[in-house]
Protein backbone atom coordinates (compact mmCIF):
# COMPACT_ATOMS: atom_id res chain seq x y z
CA UNK A 1 0.00 0.00 0.00
CA UNK A 2 1.35 3.56 -1.06
CA UNK A 3 0.25 6.91 -1.14
CA UNK A 4 1.24 9.42 -4.05
CA UNK A 5 0.01 12.72 -3.99
CA UNK A 6 1.47 15.31 -6.09
CA UNK A 7 -1.11 18.55 -5.91
CA UNK A 8 -1.30 22.18 -5.84
CA UNK A 9 -3.96 24.31 -4.35
CA UNK A 10 -4.38 27.87 -3.64
CA UNK A 11 -6.52 29.13 -0.91
CA UNK A 12 -6.64 33.19 -1.52
CA UNK A 13 -2.77 34.25 -0.74
CA UNK A 14 -2.07 30.92 0.57
CA UNK A 15 -0.48 28.29 -1.56
CA UNK A 16 -0.11 24.80 -1.47
CA UNK A 17 2.32 22.59 -3.74
CA UNK A 18 3.00 19.25 -2.61
CA UNK A 19 4.34 16.46 -4.18
CA UNK A 20 5.69 13.11 -2.15
CA UNK A 21 5.30 9.31 -2.31
CA UNK A 22 4.76 7.58 1.30
CA UNK A 23 5.80 4.00 2.11
CA UNK A 24 3.57 1.65 3.59
CA UNK A 25 3.66 2.05 7.52
CA UNK A 26 2.62 5.41 8.97
CA UNK A 27 3.70 8.59 7.39
CA UNK A 28 3.63 11.39 9.47
CA UNK A 29 2.99 15.38 7.92
CA UNK A 30 5.10 17.67 9.80
CA UNK A 31 4.70 21.30 10.06
CA UNK A 32 3.92 24.12 11.72
CA UNK A 33 0.75 25.37 12.23
CA UNK A 34 -0.61 27.23 9.08
CA UNK A 35 2.05 25.19 6.59
CA UNK A 36 -1.06 23.45 5.11
CA UNK A 37 -1.13 20.01 6.79
CA UNK A 38 -4.76 20.08 7.48
CA UNK A 39 -5.95 21.36 3.96
CA UNK A 40 -3.26 18.47 2.44
CA UNK A 41 -4.90 15.89 4.81
CA UNK A 42 -8.60 17.31 2.85
CA UNK A 43 -7.32 17.02 -0.32
CA UNK A 44 -6.09 13.36 0.14
CA UNK A 45 -9.67 13.08 2.06
CA UNK A 46 -11.76 14.51 -0.99
CA UNK A 47 -13.31 17.35 1.64
CA UNK A 48 -11.37 20.35 -0.18
CA UNK A 49 -10.94 19.74 -4.34
CA UNK A 50 -7.48 21.22 -5.50
CA UNK A 51 -6.93 23.22 -8.19
CA UNK A 52 -4.42 20.85 -10.07
CA UNK A 53 -2.73 17.96 -9.05
CA UNK A 54 -3.49 13.70 -8.67
CA UNK A 55 -3.75 11.95 -5.51
CA UNK A 56 -3.71 7.71 -5.89
CA UNK A 57 -3.74 4.96 -2.98
CA UNK A 58 -2.19 1.86 -3.76
CA UNK A 59 -2.35 2.80 -7.52
CA UNK A 60 -6.11 3.24 -7.71
CA UNK A 61 -6.81 7.22 -8.64
CA UNK A 62 -8.92 9.25 -6.43
CA UNK A 63 -8.26 12.60 -7.76
CA UNK A 64 -6.72 13.22 -11.14
CA UNK A 65 -7.68 17.20 -12.55
CA UNK A 66 -6.34 16.41 -15.80
CA UNK A 67 -7.96 13.42 -16.49
CA UNK A 68 -10.58 15.15 -14.75
CA UNK A 69 -11.32 12.42 -11.82
CA UNK A 70 -12.54 13.36 -8.56
CA UNK A 71 -13.80 10.63 -6.45
CA UNK A 72 -16.14 12.22 -3.79
CA UNK A 73 -15.36 11.35 -0.11
CA UNK A 74 -18.01 8.71 0.54
CA UNK A 75 -16.56 6.76 -2.51
CA UNK A 76 -12.66 6.90 -1.28
CA UNK A 77 -12.83 4.36 1.53
CA UNK A 78 -10.53 6.27 3.95
CA UNK A 79 -11.02 6.27 7.58
CA UNK A 80 -10.71 10.38 8.70
CA UNK A 81 -9.78 10.80 12.11
CA UNK A 82 -10.30 14.46 12.60
CA UNK A 83 -8.38 16.71 15.73
CA UNK A 84 -12.32 17.57 17.25
CA UNK A 85 -13.41 14.02 17.08
CA UNK A 86 -16.77 14.92 15.60
CA UNK A 87 -18.81 11.84 16.73
CA UNK A 88 -22.26 11.81 16.08
CA UNK A 89 -24.11 13.70 19.17
CA UNK A 90 -27.72 11.78 18.54
CA UNK A 91 -26.00 8.32 18.39
CA UNK A 92 -24.56 6.01 21.23
CA UNK A 93 -20.82 5.41 20.87
CA UNK A 94 -21.85 1.24 19.51
CA UNK A 95 -23.80 3.06 16.95
CA UNK A 96 -21.31 5.56 15.85
CA UNK A 97 -19.04 2.96 15.64
CA UNK A 98 -20.97 0.92 13.28
CA UNK A 99 -21.97 4.02 11.39
CA UNK A 100 -19.07 3.54 8.52
CA UNK A 101 -19.61 -0.12 8.36
CA UNK A 102 -23.27 -0.09 6.85
CA UNK A 103 -22.22 1.75 4.06
CA UNK A 104 -19.16 0.14 3.54
CA UNK A 105 -20.43 -3.71 3.92
CA UNK A 106 -20.28 -4.42 -0.24
CA UNK A 107 -16.59 -3.43 0.35
CA UNK A 108 -16.68 -6.22 3.25
CA UNK A 109 -13.80 -8.25 2.32
CA UNK A 110 -11.27 -8.39 5.31
CA UNK A 111 -13.84 -6.52 7.49
CA UNK A 112 -12.36 -5.91 10.46
CA UNK A 113 -15.34 -6.80 13.35
CA UNK A 114 -16.60 -4.87 15.98
CA UNK A 115 -15.01 -7.10 18.89
CA UNK A 116 -11.24 -6.77 17.89
CA UNK A 117 -11.23 -3.16 17.17
CA UNK A 118 -13.04 -2.16 20.25
CA UNK A 119 -10.32 -4.26 22.38
CA UNK A 120 -7.68 -2.70 20.55
CA UNK A 121 -9.22 0.26 21.63
CA UNK A 122 -10.34 -0.47 24.99
CA UNK A 123 -13.71 1.05 24.35
CA UNK A 124 -15.69 -1.99 25.66
CA UNK A 125 -16.79 -0.46 28.26
CA UNK A 126 -18.18 3.08 26.36
CA UNK A 127 -20.75 1.43 23.97
CA UNK A 128 -23.79 2.10 25.42
CA UNK A 129 -22.83 5.71 26.07
CA UNK A 130 -23.64 8.95 24.17
CA UNK A 131 -20.15 10.86 22.75
CA UNK A 132 -21.06 13.88 25.52
CA UNK A 133 -20.67 11.71 28.45
CA UNK A 134 -16.66 10.89 27.40
CA UNK A 135 -13.60 12.42 27.95
CA UNK A 136 -10.94 13.69 25.41
CA UNK A 137 -9.29 10.80 25.05
CA UNK A 138 -11.85 8.43 24.91
CA UNK A 139 -13.81 10.22 22.55
CA UNK A 140 -10.93 10.04 20.05
CA UNK A 141 -10.43 6.16 20.67
CA UNK A 142 -13.93 6.20 19.46
CA UNK A 143 -13.51 8.10 16.50
CA UNK A 144 -10.52 5.96 15.92
CA UNK A 145 -12.17 3.10 16.14
CA UNK A 146 -15.34 4.39 14.04
CA UNK A 147 -12.67 5.21 11.01
CA UNK A 148 -11.11 1.90 11.48
CA UNK A 149 -14.73 -0.15 10.85
CA UNK A 150 -15.33 2.15 7.85
CA UNK A 151 -12.91 -0.45 6.56
CA UNK A 152 -10.53 2.44 5.00
CA UNK A 153 -7.74 1.93 2.39
CA UNK A 154 -6.16 4.52 4.45
CA UNK A 155 -6.45 6.28 7.60
CA UNK A 156 -5.89 9.83 7.70
CA UNK A 157 -5.42 11.45 11.21
CA UNK A 158 -5.04 14.86 11.68
CA UNK A 159 -3.45 15.80 15.08
CA UNK A 160 -5.35 13.28 17.21
CA UNK A 161 -3.87 13.88 20.05
CA UNK A 162 -3.62 17.84 19.54
CA UNK A 163 -6.73 18.39 21.82
CA UNK A 164 -5.59 15.87 25.01
CA UNK A 165 -3.65 16.81 27.72
CA UNK A 166 -0.14 14.58 28.56
CA UNK A 167 -1.71 12.13 30.35
CA UNK A 168 -4.12 11.13 27.87
CA UNK A 169 -1.85 11.39 25.06
CA UNK A 170 0.54 8.59 26.92
CA UNK A 171 -3.08 6.63 26.80
CA UNK A 172 -3.67 6.87 23.23
CA UNK A 173 -0.20 6.72 21.76
CA UNK A 174 0.08 2.76 22.40
CA UNK A 175 -2.73 2.10 20.28
CA UNK A 176 -1.72 3.95 17.28
CA UNK A 177 1.35 2.22 17.40
CA UNK A 178 -0.09 -1.09 17.19
CA UNK A 179 -2.56 0.29 14.63
CA UNK A 180 0.36 0.88 12.85
CA UNK A 181 1.85 -2.39 13.31
CA UNK A 182 -1.04 -4.60 13.33
CA UNK A 183 -3.54 -3.51 11.06
CA UNK A 184 -1.74 -3.26 8.24
CA UNK A 185 -3.48 0.17 6.74
CA UNK A 186 -2.06 3.05 5.87
CA UNK A 187 -1.23 6.13 7.77
CA UNK A 188 -1.00 9.91 6.91
CA UNK A 189 -0.76 11.34 9.97
CA UNK A 190 -0.77 15.00 10.93
CA UNK A 191 1.31 16.82 13.85
CA UNK A 192 3.50 18.95 15.00
CA UNK A 193 4.90 17.73 17.70
CA UNK A 194 8.59 16.04 17.26
CA UNK A 195 7.84 13.82 20.39
CA UNK A 196 4.98 12.32 18.54
CA UNK A 197 6.55 11.85 15.01
CA UNK A 198 9.43 10.27 16.29
CA UNK A 199 7.74 7.52 18.25
CA UNK A 200 4.93 6.55 15.47
CA UNK A 201 6.58 7.88 11.70
CA UNK A 202 7.53 5.49 9.34
CA UNK A 203 8.20 8.40 7.10
CA UNK A 204 8.22 12.03 7.51
CA UNK A 205 7.28 15.12 5.25
CA UNK A 206 8.14 18.16 6.16
CA UNK A 207 5.93 21.09 5.16
CA UNK A 208 6.95 24.62 5.67
CA UNK A 209 4.56 27.40 3.87
CA UNK A 210 3.02 25.02 1.96
CA UNK A 211 6.02 23.41 0.20
CA UNK A 212 7.20 19.87 1.18
CA UNK A 213 10.82 20.84 2.30
CA UNK A 214 12.08 17.31 3.04
CA UNK A 215 10.71 13.73 2.52
CA UNK A 216 12.19 10.51 3.99
CA UNK A 217 12.43 8.15 7.03
CA UNK A 218 11.98 9.36 10.15
CA UNK A 219 15.71 9.06 11.46
CA UNK A 220 17.04 11.19 8.64
CA UNK A 221 14.66 13.27 8.33
CA UNK A 222 13.34 14.70 11.83
CA UNK A 223 16.79 16.08 12.77
CA UNK A 224 15.89 18.53 9.86
CA UNK A 225 13.13 19.34 11.16
CA UNK A 226 12.98 23.28 12.11
CA UNK A 227 11.27 22.61 15.27
CA UNK A 228 13.89 24.57 17.41
CA UNK A 229 13.88 21.01 19.38
CA UNK A 230 16.77 19.26 16.61
CA UNK A 231 16.43 16.05 19.43
CA UNK A 232 17.63 12.32 17.66
CA UNK A 233 15.90 9.47 17.00
CA UNK A 234 17.52 5.96 18.15
CA UNK A 235 16.24 2.52 17.09
CA UNK A 236 16.35 0.41 20.20
CA UNK A 237 15.19 -2.91 21.37
CA UNK A 238 13.99 -3.34 24.71
CA UNK A 239 16.36 -6.24 26.35
CA UNK A 240 15.06 -6.03 30.28
CA UNK A 241 12.98 -4.74 32.75
CA UNK A 242 14.25 -3.48 35.95
CA UNK A 243 11.56 -3.57 38.42
CA UNK A 244 13.87 -2.74 41.69
CA UNK A 245 14.43 1.09 39.90
CA UNK A 246 11.41 0.55 37.53
CA UNK A 247 13.76 1.25 34.94
CA UNK A 248 13.95 -0.55 31.32
CA UNK A 249 16.86 -0.96 29.67
CA UNK A 250 16.87 -0.35 25.69
CA UNK A 251 19.94 -1.98 23.21
CA UNK A 252 20.85 0.45 20.68
CA UNK A 253 23.33 0.67 18.22
CA UNK A 254 24.99 3.49 19.74
CA UNK A 255 24.86 1.49 22.96
CA UNK A 256 22.78 0.83 26.58
CA UNK A 257 20.24 2.94 27.58
CA UNK A 258 18.49 3.12 30.22
CA UNK A 259 14.94 4.85 30.65
CA UNK A 260 12.01 5.06 32.97
CA UNK A 261 10.06 1.71 32.96
CA UNK A 262 8.12 1.04 29.57
CA UNK A 263 4.95 -0.85 29.55
CA UNK A 264 6.09 -3.20 26.80
CA UNK A 265 7.61 -6.71 26.83
CA UNK A 266 11.02 -7.19 26.52
CA UNK A 267 12.08 -7.90 23.11
CA UNK A 268 9.70 -5.22 21.15
CA UNK A 269 11.00 -2.63 19.44
CA UNK A 270 11.00 1.07 20.59
CA UNK A 271 12.26 4.52 19.27
CA UNK A 272 13.98 6.69 21.82
CA UNK A 273 13.45 10.43 21.19
CA UNK A 274 16.58 12.65 22.75
CA UNK A 275 16.32 16.17 22.94
CA UNK A 276 20.05 18.01 21.72
CA UNK A 277 19.22 20.02 25.10
CA UNK A 278 19.33 16.90 27.15
CA UNK A 279 22.59 15.60 25.52
CA UNK A 280 25.69 16.36 27.70
CA UNK A 281 29.89 16.07 26.17
CA UNK A 282 32.62 14.63 27.92
CA UNK A 283 36.25 14.01 27.05
CA UNK A 284 36.59 11.59 29.47
CA UNK A 285 34.58 8.65 30.27
CA UNK A 286 32.67 10.29 33.47
CA UNK A 287 33.00 8.79 36.77
CA UNK A 288 31.04 8.90 40.00
CA UNK A 289 28.04 10.74 37.90
CA UNK A 290 24.89 10.61 38.52
CA UNK A 291 23.45 10.12 34.58
CA UNK A 292 23.08 6.35 33.82
CA UNK A 293 23.78 6.62 30.44
CA UNK A 294 26.80 7.46 28.73
CA UNK A 295 27.39 6.68 24.97
CA UNK A 296 30.95 6.90 23.12
CA UNK A 297 30.96 8.53 19.62
CA UNK A 298 32.94 10.57 17.56
CA UNK A 299 32.09 14.38 16.55
CA UNK A 300 30.89 14.15 12.61
CA UNK A 301 30.23 18.09 13.19
CA UNK A 302 29.64 21.60 14.69
CA UNK A 303 27.26 23.42 13.74
CA UNK A 304 27.05 26.81 15.18
CA UNK A 305 23.70 28.36 16.08
CA UNK A 306 22.54 31.56 16.38
CA UNK A 307 24.05 33.37 19.87
CA UNK A 308 25.28 31.27 22.25
CA UNK A 309 24.55 27.78 21.09
CA UNK A 310 25.90 25.51 19.18
CA UNK A 311 24.39 22.38 17.56
CA UNK A 312 27.53 19.04 18.00
CA UNK A 313 26.66 15.86 15.61
CA UNK A 314 27.76 13.01 16.86
CA UNK A 315 28.27 9.24 15.07
CA UNK A 316 28.00 6.56 18.17
CA UNK A 317 28.40 3.20 16.30
CA UNK A 318 26.45 4.55 13.50
CA UNK A 319 23.94 6.03 14.86
CA UNK A 320 23.28 9.86 14.79
CA UNK A 321 22.73 11.90 17.97
CA UNK A 322 22.48 15.84 17.89
CA UNK A 323 23.97 17.91 21.37
CA UNK A 324 23.23 21.12 21.96
CA UNK A 325 25.85 23.04 24.09
CA UNK A 326 26.89 26.86 24.80
CA UNK A 327 29.78 27.78 22.60
CA UNK A 328 31.92 28.44 24.94
CA UNK A 329 31.55 24.75 25.94
CA UNK A 330 33.03 24.23 22.30
CA UNK A 331 35.76 25.94 22.41
CA UNK A 332 36.67 25.12 26.29
CA UNK A 333 36.50 21.56 25.43
CA UNK A 334 38.19 22.21 21.74
CA UNK A 335 35.51 19.88 20.13
CA UNK A 336 36.04 19.65 16.18
CA UNK A 337 35.04 17.01 14.22
CA UNK A 338 36.69 13.50 14.40
CA UNK A 339 37.29 13.78 18.43
CA UNK A 340 36.29 10.98 19.77
CA UNK A 341 33.72 11.85 23.45
CA UNK A 342 31.17 10.50 25.50
CA UNK A 343 27.47 11.65 25.56
CA UNK A 344 25.76 12.00 28.61
CA UNK A 345 22.13 11.32 29.10
CA UNK A 346 20.18 11.38 32.16
CA UNK A 347 17.45 8.63 32.64
CA UNK A 348 14.93 11.11 34.24
CA UNK A 349 15.51 13.21 30.33
CA UNK A 350 13.24 10.65 28.86
CA UNK A 351 9.28 11.20 28.86
CA UNK A 352 6.95 8.50 28.24
CA UNK A 353 5.36 9.62 25.06
CA UNK B 1 -71.72 23.91 20.48
CA UNK B 2 -74.35 23.59 17.29
CA UNK B 3 -73.61 21.28 14.72
CA UNK B 4 -72.56 23.94 12.29
CA UNK B 5 -69.94 24.92 15.09
CA UNK B 6 -68.84 21.44 15.31
CA UNK B 7 -68.59 20.90 11.60
CA UNK B 8 -66.42 23.99 11.63
CA UNK B 9 -64.25 22.63 14.20
CA UNK B 10 -63.47 19.38 12.80
CA UNK B 11 -62.61 20.76 9.04
CA UNK B 12 -60.20 23.39 10.71
CA UNK B 13 -58.35 20.52 11.88
CA UNK B 14 -58.94 18.52 8.62
CA UNK B 15 -57.40 21.49 6.35
CA UNK B 16 -54.51 22.46 8.93
CA UNK B 17 -53.42 18.80 9.78
CA UNK B 18 -53.51 18.39 5.74
CA UNK B 19 -51.67 21.80 5.13
CA UNK B 20 -48.82 20.80 7.43
CA UNK B 21 -48.24 16.96 6.60
CA UNK B 22 -48.25 17.85 3.14
CA UNK B 23 -45.68 20.91 3.27
CA UNK B 24 -43.46 19.47 5.33
CA UNK B 25 -41.36 17.21 2.38
CA UNK B 26 -41.19 20.55 0.16
CA UNK B 27 -40.69 22.24 3.51
CA UNK B 28 -37.67 20.35 4.77
CA UNK B 29 -36.43 20.10 0.82
CA UNK B 30 -36.91 23.92 0.26
CA UNK B 31 -34.92 24.68 3.74
CA UNK B 32 -32.17 22.24 3.09
CA UNK B 33 -31.34 23.64 -0.18
CA UNK B 34 -31.21 26.86 1.52
CA UNK B 35 -29.04 26.31 4.33
CA UNK B 36 -26.81 24.04 2.09
CA UNK B 37 -26.69 24.58 -1.16
CA UNK B 38 -25.44 27.62 -3.41
CA UNK B 39 -27.22 27.63 -6.88
CA UNK B 40 -28.63 30.41 -9.61
CA UNK B 41 -31.51 31.84 -8.38
CA UNK B 42 -31.28 31.38 -4.50
CA UNK B 43 -32.29 34.73 -3.62
CA UNK B 44 -35.20 34.15 -6.08
CA UNK B 45 -36.40 31.17 -4.39
CA UNK B 46 -35.54 32.56 -1.09
CA UNK B 47 -38.10 35.22 -2.08
CA UNK B 48 -40.77 33.20 -3.33
CA UNK B 49 -41.10 31.40 -0.23
CA UNK B 50 -41.22 34.11 1.58
CA UNK B 51 -43.58 36.50 -0.55
CA UNK B 52 -47.44 35.05 1.22
CA UNK B 53 -45.68 36.47 4.67
CA UNK B 54 -45.73 39.85 3.25
CA UNK B 55 -48.36 40.14 0.83
CA UNK B 56 -51.90 40.51 1.99
CA UNK B 57 -53.29 37.54 2.62
CA UNK B 58 -56.70 38.06 0.03
CA UNK B 59 -53.49 38.96 -3.09
CA UNK B 60 -52.34 35.50 -2.01
CA UNK B 61 -56.01 34.37 -2.13
CA UNK B 62 -56.63 36.06 -5.46
CA UNK B 63 -53.28 34.35 -7.13
CA UNK B 64 -54.16 31.33 -5.86
CA UNK B 65 -57.71 32.00 -7.39
CA UNK B 66 -56.44 32.75 -10.83
CA UNK B 67 -53.72 30.09 -11.41
CA UNK B 68 -55.69 27.15 -9.36
CA UNK B 69 -59.21 27.83 -9.95
CA UNK B 70 -61.23 25.75 -12.42
CA UNK B 71 -59.49 28.23 -15.18
CA UNK B 72 -56.51 28.23 -13.98
CA UNK B 73 -53.52 27.45 -15.96
CA UNK B 74 -52.30 24.93 -13.06
CA UNK B 75 -56.01 24.41 -11.59
CA UNK B 76 -57.56 23.24 -15.57
CA UNK B 77 -54.20 21.49 -15.97
CA UNK B 78 -54.27 19.33 -12.60
CA UNK B 79 -58.49 18.89 -13.43
CA UNK B 80 -57.97 17.38 -16.57
CA UNK B 81 -54.39 15.47 -15.91
CA UNK B 82 -54.86 14.34 -12.67
CA UNK B 83 -59.31 14.97 -11.55
CA UNK B 84 -57.89 16.81 -8.81
CA UNK B 85 -59.79 20.03 -7.86
CA UNK B 86 -59.29 22.88 -5.73
CA UNK B 87 -61.59 25.58 -6.55
CA UNK B 88 -64.46 25.55 -3.60
CA UNK B 89 -63.32 22.49 -1.86
CA UNK B 90 -61.85 21.56 1.43
CA UNK B 91 -58.37 20.47 -0.89
CA UNK B 92 -58.14 24.29 -1.73
CA UNK B 93 -58.72 26.13 1.83
CA UNK B 94 -55.22 23.34 2.62
CA UNK B 95 -53.40 25.02 -0.53
CA UNK B 96 -54.04 27.91 0.80
CA UNK B 97 -53.35 27.36 4.38
CA UNK B 98 -49.85 25.49 2.83
CA UNK B 99 -49.00 28.39 0.81
CA UNK B 100 -49.31 30.89 3.89
CA UNK B 101 -47.64 28.52 6.47
CA UNK B 102 -44.99 27.68 3.98
CA UNK B 103 -42.52 30.49 4.63
CA UNK B 104 -42.90 29.83 8.68
CA UNK B 105 -42.19 26.38 8.00
CA UNK B 106 -38.98 26.82 6.03
CA UNK B 107 -37.42 29.31 8.48
CA UNK B 108 -37.94 27.55 11.14
CA UNK B 109 -36.34 23.97 9.66
CA UNK B 110 -33.95 26.41 7.89
CA UNK B 111 -32.14 27.96 10.92
CA UNK B 112 -32.21 24.17 12.85
CA UNK B 113 -30.15 23.12 9.54
CA UNK B 114 -27.91 25.93 9.62
CA UNK B 115 -27.30 25.11 13.08
CA UNK B 116 -25.96 21.77 12.40
CA UNK B 117 -22.47 21.34 12.60
CA UNK B 118 -20.71 20.62 8.66
CA UNK B 119 -18.16 19.13 9.86
CA UNK B 120 -20.39 16.10 11.34
CA UNK B 121 -21.62 16.43 7.94
CA UNK B 122 -18.15 15.96 6.46
CA UNK B 123 -17.49 13.56 8.85
CA UNK B 124 -20.16 11.19 8.11
CA UNK B 125 -18.81 11.52 4.50
CA UNK B 126 -15.86 10.05 4.70
CA UNK B 127 -17.67 6.90 6.47
CA UNK B 128 -19.24 6.50 3.28
CA UNK B 129 -22.49 7.94 3.35
CA UNK B 130 -23.76 9.64 0.18
CA UNK B 131 -24.94 12.83 0.32
CA UNK B 132 -28.47 11.59 1.16
CA UNK B 133 -27.86 9.33 3.28
CA UNK B 134 -25.87 12.47 5.19
CA UNK B 135 -29.01 13.98 5.56
CA UNK B 136 -30.94 11.55 6.42
CA UNK B 137 -29.31 9.70 9.45
CA UNK B 138 -27.09 13.47 10.66
CA UNK B 139 -28.31 16.55 9.78
CA UNK B 140 -32.26 15.24 9.92
CA UNK B 141 -31.70 14.09 13.13
CA UNK B 142 -29.99 16.77 14.24
CA UNK B 143 -32.69 19.49 13.24
CA UNK B 144 -35.67 17.48 14.32
CA UNK B 145 -36.52 20.23 16.93
CA UNK B 146 -36.85 23.03 14.46
CA UNK B 147 -38.48 20.60 12.23
CA UNK B 148 -41.38 20.38 14.86
CA UNK B 149 -41.18 23.59 15.81
CA UNK B 150 -41.76 24.77 11.96
CA UNK B 151 -44.60 22.36 11.58
CA UNK B 152 -46.58 23.61 14.95
CA UNK B 153 -46.09 27.25 13.51
CA UNK B 154 -47.70 26.19 10.19
CA UNK B 155 -50.37 24.21 11.54
CA UNK B 156 -51.08 27.38 14.37
CA UNK B 157 -50.99 29.14 11.14
CA UNK B 158 -53.09 27.12 9.09
CA UNK B 159 -55.85 27.16 12.05
CA UNK B 160 -55.84 30.69 11.77
CA UNK B 161 -55.80 31.84 8.15
CA UNK B 162 -58.60 33.74 6.89
CA UNK B 163 -57.72 36.04 3.87
CA UNK B 164 -56.23 33.76 1.24
CA UNK B 165 -58.68 30.81 2.19
CA UNK B 166 -61.92 32.98 2.17
CA UNK B 167 -60.69 34.50 -1.20
CA UNK B 168 -59.80 31.61 -3.17
CA UNK B 169 -62.28 29.13 -1.97
CA UNK B 170 -65.21 31.17 -0.60
CA UNK B 171 -67.02 30.58 3.07
CA UNK B 172 -68.86 27.43 2.08
CA UNK B 173 -70.57 25.44 5.10
CA UNK B 174 -69.22 22.30 5.80
CA UNK B 175 -66.73 22.50 2.92
CA UNK B 176 -64.22 25.06 3.10
CA UNK B 177 -66.38 27.32 6.45
CA UNK B 178 -63.37 26.68 8.76
CA UNK B 179 -63.45 28.13 11.74
CA UNK B 180 -62.32 31.88 11.21
CA UNK B 181 -64.93 31.79 8.54
CA UNK B 182 -67.40 30.63 10.33
CA UNK B 183 -66.31 33.52 13.07
CA UNK B 184 -66.48 35.99 11.04
CA UNK B 185 -70.13 34.81 9.24
CA UNK B 186 -71.13 34.43 13.06
CA UNK B 187 -70.27 38.71 13.63
CA UNK B 188 -72.25 39.51 10.54
CA UNK B 189 -75.71 37.96 11.80
CA UNK B 190 -77.49 39.34 14.87
CA UNK B 191 -77.50 37.04 17.52
CA UNK B 192 -74.52 35.00 16.51
CA UNK B 193 -72.03 36.46 19.49
CA UNK B 194 -72.34 34.01 21.53
CA UNK B 195 -71.46 31.30 18.98
CA UNK B 196 -68.18 33.13 18.08
CA UNK B 197 -67.69 33.57 21.58
CA UNK B 198 -67.49 29.70 21.61
CA UNK B 199 -65.64 29.18 18.59
CA UNK B 200 -63.03 32.09 19.80
CA UNK B 201 -62.74 29.42 23.20
CA UNK B 202 -62.00 26.61 21.43
CA UNK B 203 -59.76 28.52 18.57
CA UNK B 204 -57.70 29.51 22.02
CA UNK B 205 -57.69 25.84 23.46
CA UNK B 206 -56.36 24.80 20.07
CA UNK B 207 -53.78 27.03 19.61
CA UNK B 208 -52.63 26.06 22.87
CA UNK B 209 -52.62 22.77 22.86
CA UNK B 210 -50.62 22.69 19.60
CA UNK B 211 -47.73 25.16 21.08
CA UNK B 212 -48.21 22.88 24.95
CA UNK B 213 -47.35 19.74 22.54
CA UNK B 214 -44.79 21.47 20.36
CA UNK B 215 -42.48 22.21 23.70
CA UNK B 216 -43.28 18.61 25.14
CA UNK B 217 -41.98 17.41 22.11
CA UNK B 218 -39.43 19.47 22.24
CA UNK B 219 -38.46 18.13 25.69
CA UNK B 220 -38.53 14.88 25.19
CA UNK B 221 -35.85 15.01 22.11
CA UNK B 222 -33.70 17.24 24.23
CA UNK B 223 -33.85 14.84 27.30
CA UNK B 224 -33.48 12.01 24.74
CA UNK B 225 -30.56 13.08 23.57
CA UNK B 226 -28.88 14.02 26.93
CA UNK B 227 -30.53 10.68 28.60
CA UNK B 228 -29.87 8.17 26.62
Amino acid sequence: MSLEVDIDHARGSFRIAARFSAAPGLTALFGRSGSGKTTLVDIVGGLVRPDRGRVAVDGQVLLDTERRVFVPSHRRRIGYVFQDSRLFPHLSVRRNLLYGRWFNREAGGTAAGLAPVVDLLGIGHLLERRPDSLSGGEKQRVAIGRALLAHPQVLLMDEPLAALDEARRAEILPYIERLRDEMGVPILYVSHSVAEVARLATTVVILTDGKVTAVGPVADILPLADSGDGGSVLDATVARHDEAFQLSVLTSAAGELQVPRLSVPVGAPVRAYIRARDVMLSLKPPEEISALNVLAGRIAAVEPGGGAQAEVKLDCNGAALTARLTVKSVQRLALAPGKPVYAVIKSVSFERS
Amino acid sequence: MTPEEWTAVRLSLLVATTATLASLPFGVAVAWLLARRQFWGKSLLDTLVHLPLILPPVVTGYLLLISFGKRGPIGAFLDQAFGIVFSFRWTGAALACAVMGFPLLVRAIRLSIEAVDVRLESAAGTLGANPFWVFITVTLPLCLPGVIAGAILCFAKSMGEFGATITFVSNIPGETQTLPSLIYTLTQVPGGDAGAMRLTLVSIAISMLALLGSELLARRIGAHRIAA
